[in-house]
């Protein structure tokens, strides 16, 4: 067994139950979750010496939300780099507990994106706001969300012979999760999910087209929601009520649209080795991928460069039953039922963390036997031109 | 149908690139001592920083890279369209641009990688002109 360095643990987590909350502001679900993860933690607010948020909220989010919340905080971090904000989040608050600057981190994160009607994945051109070069240049072709990665879907099939079949399971394995989950099965009720029952690949490639080769189930939901995790030193992580989920390796990265790039290889493809080396783990011994699945192919591209299985290879990766939590085969994904079937606010990167520490701590709904490696990779940002990667790998003792 | 979007000026990176639009004249920036090819238009080379680039003409050929048919975009200028292309194509001169596939009768069937494309334009009210692209 490796010795990895242990500066840092997840001691308390929360997630926002209702993924509809009509009349909450993403404040008050904030506020809610930074206390209800305390309590999971067995710490109190006044503990809290390290906030750090995306900045999703009114301007100046540092200082606002550090007065909101009642904080006088050491550290503050508002890193904003999309949905993978939360790893980053993560990566910064083990880097300054190491350097002794706080003790307990918290990292929060609320949206109404559901109720605010907020048509993330399907509205495309021009929005509010100064003008940028990069939104002068693409503003008027109305590439939406959902084609900017579909596009990398259409590229990773004509370069690798990828298939919607083979992207159809990433679908159908994280359903299979959200079905044992009462809360995703929530979700899909109040969302208005029709026939909410585990699917079948041809459920997926027969469901609506939305931007060729993505159809409807190939994307995840927008909802309401929200989640806190509390990251704390070594000798508070001791005394907390549940076991501490230790922070072993991390790593970060951008990616952008450049002439000639292989728009199929993503962020992760640097944040992943990164993490590996620092944790001292391979990706064949990782028992949990909690991996952004804004979309399938997401999952697929980021499972490749991650080193889960060779550039190209991810079809023939997920086409076999690996990704159920109660296969042989490692990993198990998105054990909660993901962006696709749980949990998709705008941005997922938090629950991530969530999941995978339920897991090491044994408390997840679609369990993995013994669990004991997690790995968490968030994505930021859109796949084919401008993203990050943030990669947390994570152990329980 | 509504307008499609627009640039929104001043912004100075991009201006030179949409007023040469008005002509119908497609540009990219080059490093004049590198070589390198610099696009989405910008003041500096993003491979080492310099400001010494000049603006050139791209003949307006170039390679679909990949493409993706959107069927629904909420967007009031988009949402009657019907099923439109998205595409990244690959100028001859060495730079990638986002743009649109047109003049196909299928965005579905007749658009593949690979296939070879030629520069035309929608001319917009605002005196700007979107380059998009057709079947070469």
């Amino acid at each position: 067994m490796v010795t990895q360095r242990r500066d840092a643990a997840i001691v308390g987590i929360y997630e926002y139950p209702k993924r509809k909350a009509p009349g909450v502001t993403s404040l008050q679900i904030k506020a809610e979750c930074a206390a209800r993860a305390l309590e999971d933690a067995g710490l109190s607010w006044k503990d809290v010496d390290g906030l750090y948020d995306a900045q999703d909220g009114a301007g100046m989010a540092g200082l606002s939300l550090a007065e909101y919340f009642g904080f006088r905080p050491n550290v503050i971090d508002t890193t904003a780099v999309g949905g993978s904000s939360y790893e980053f989040h993560a990566a910064h608050a083990k880097r300054d507990i190491a350097a002794g600057r706080c003790k307990v981190a918290l990292l929060t994160y609320g949206s109404t994106a559901h109720s605010d009607a907020r048509r993330i994945g399907t509205m495309a051109g021009g929005g509010p706001g100064a003008p940028s070069p990069l939104s002068n240049m693409t503003d008027p072709y109305g590439m939406t969300l959902i084609s900017n990665y579909a596009m990398v879907a259409r590229r990773h099939m004509h370069q690798y012979g990828t298939t919607s079949e083979q992207l159809a399971r990433i679908a159908v394995a994280t359903r299979a999760h959200a079905m044992r989950n009462p809360q995703a099965v929530q979700a899909m009720t109040d969302l208005e999910f029709q026939d909410i029952r585990e699917i079948t690949v041809e459920d997926v490639v027969n469901s609506r087209m939305i931007a060729d080769p993505l159809h409807l189930l190939d994307c995840c939901m927008v909802s309401d929601g929200g989640g806190a995790v509390v990251i704390a030193a070594p000798e508070v992580a001791r005394d907390c009520r549940k076991r501490p989920v230790w922070i072993i390796g991390s790593g970060e990265a951008t990616s952008y649209s450049e002439n000639g790039r292989d728009i199929t290889v993503s962020a992760a493809a640097q944040s992943g080795p990164r993490a590996w080396a620092e944790a001292d783990v391979r990706p064949d011994e990782i028992d949990v991928a909690m991996i952004y699945d804004s979309f399938t192919i997401t999952v697929l591209v980021m499972l490749e460069d991650l080193g889960f299985c060779r550039k190209g290879e991810g079809g023939a990766f997920v086409s076999e039953q690996r990704l159920r939590f109660d296969s042989p085969l490692k990993p198990a994904l998105n054990t909660d039922g993901g962006g696709l079937s749980s949990n998709h606010p705008g941005m997922r990167g938090i629950f991530l963390l969530i999941e995978a520490t339920r897991q090491l701590r044994g408390e997840s709904t679609s369990q993995v036997a013994d669990a004991r490696l997690a790995i968490a990779h968030g994505n930021g940002g859109m796949l084919a031109t401008s993203h990050t990667g943030g990669t947390i790998i994570l152990a329980r003792d | 149908m509504a307008d499609r979007p627009q640039p929104r000026f001043p912004e100075p990176d991009t201006q030179p690139f949409w007023e040469a639009t008005k002509e119908h004249r497609l540009l990219y920036q080059v490093d004049r001592d590198t070589g390198d090819v610099v696009f989405f238009p910008r003041r500096h080379n993003p491979k080492n920083g310099s400001s010494n680039l000049e603006w050139r003409e791209s003949k307006g050929l170039g390679t679909v890279y990949t493409f993706s048919v959107v069927r629904l975009n909420r967007h009031p200028a988009f949402a009657e369209l019907g099923p439109y292309a998205v595409a990244y194509v690959d100028l001859d001169e060495g730079f990638r641009m986002l743009t649109n596939i047109v003049n196909v009768a299928d965005p579905t069937r007749d658009i593949h990688i690979g296939q070879r494309v030629k520069l035309t334009w929608l001319d917009q009210s605002t005196g700007i002109a979107i380059p998009v692209f057709e079947p070469a």
